[in-house]
């Protein structure tokens, strides 16, 4: 059972160029942390998907043991976990994003 | 909820720390913001940096002690460079 929440994780963050598991959705972020990733996401004009993990227990626990990662938001590029909103933020800040992003669009 | 001291103290035994900066955000004890310098974040990615604080915490973190985390992390020569 624990097993298929994490296949199904890991078909949405292969499937998806950009992934967002986030508390609430973009339009009604839930958590101050996932809203701010929000706006850096939209920042660059990209597609993204997203996740409600409060829509689903078992998600919001599966995606702490898929990446060992303890908090949400998370954020996936081509199939990569980069990192939650502090790191996110911090690889904006430094320009290291965009080009983390253009090579998964230019693929 | 936990403490300052109690972070500082958790941080500090599981990292060799130069600085440990804590900021209650809400003012509950619960969504912390920290600033940490240590020599064990060097040559280290921010996930790999992030991961060793969140090893560190990892029990507050768990029993929902720390509710919310807001990690900025340096290492000694990265924290010079920004010459603070």
């Amino acid at each position: 059972m624990a097993d298929e929440v994490l296949s199904k994780i890991e078909e949405k963050v292969k499937n998806n160029k950009v992934m967002l598991y986030m508390k609430g959705t973009p339009d009604f972020p839930q958590c101050g942390f996932s809203a701010h990733t929000v706006e850096i996401l939209k920042s660059y004009g990209v597609p993204f998907a997203t996740e409600d993990v409060l829509a689903d227990p078992s998600v919001r626990d599966g995606i702490k043991r898929y990446s060992n990662w303890p908090t949400i938001p998370q954020v996936y590029i081509d199939g990569k976990f980069v990192g939650g909103c502090d790191i996110v933020h911090e690889l904006h800040e430094r320009g290291e994003l965009e080009p983390i992003l253009k090579s998964a669009f230019d693929k | 909820m936990i403490t300052s001291e109690e972070i500082k103290e958790t941080v500090g035994a599981a990292l060799p720390v130069s600085l440990v900066e804590t900021q209650d955000l809400t003012g509950g004890g619960d969504h912390w913001q920290l600033i940490i310098v240590s020599p064990a974040f060097e040559g280290k990615g921010l996930i790999e940096q992030h991961r060793l604080v969140n090893e560190a915490l990892k029990q507050p973190l768990s029993d929902q002690r720390i509710h919310a985390l807001s990690l900025k992390t340096y290492s000694p020569a990265q924290w010079e460079k920004l010459g603070s």
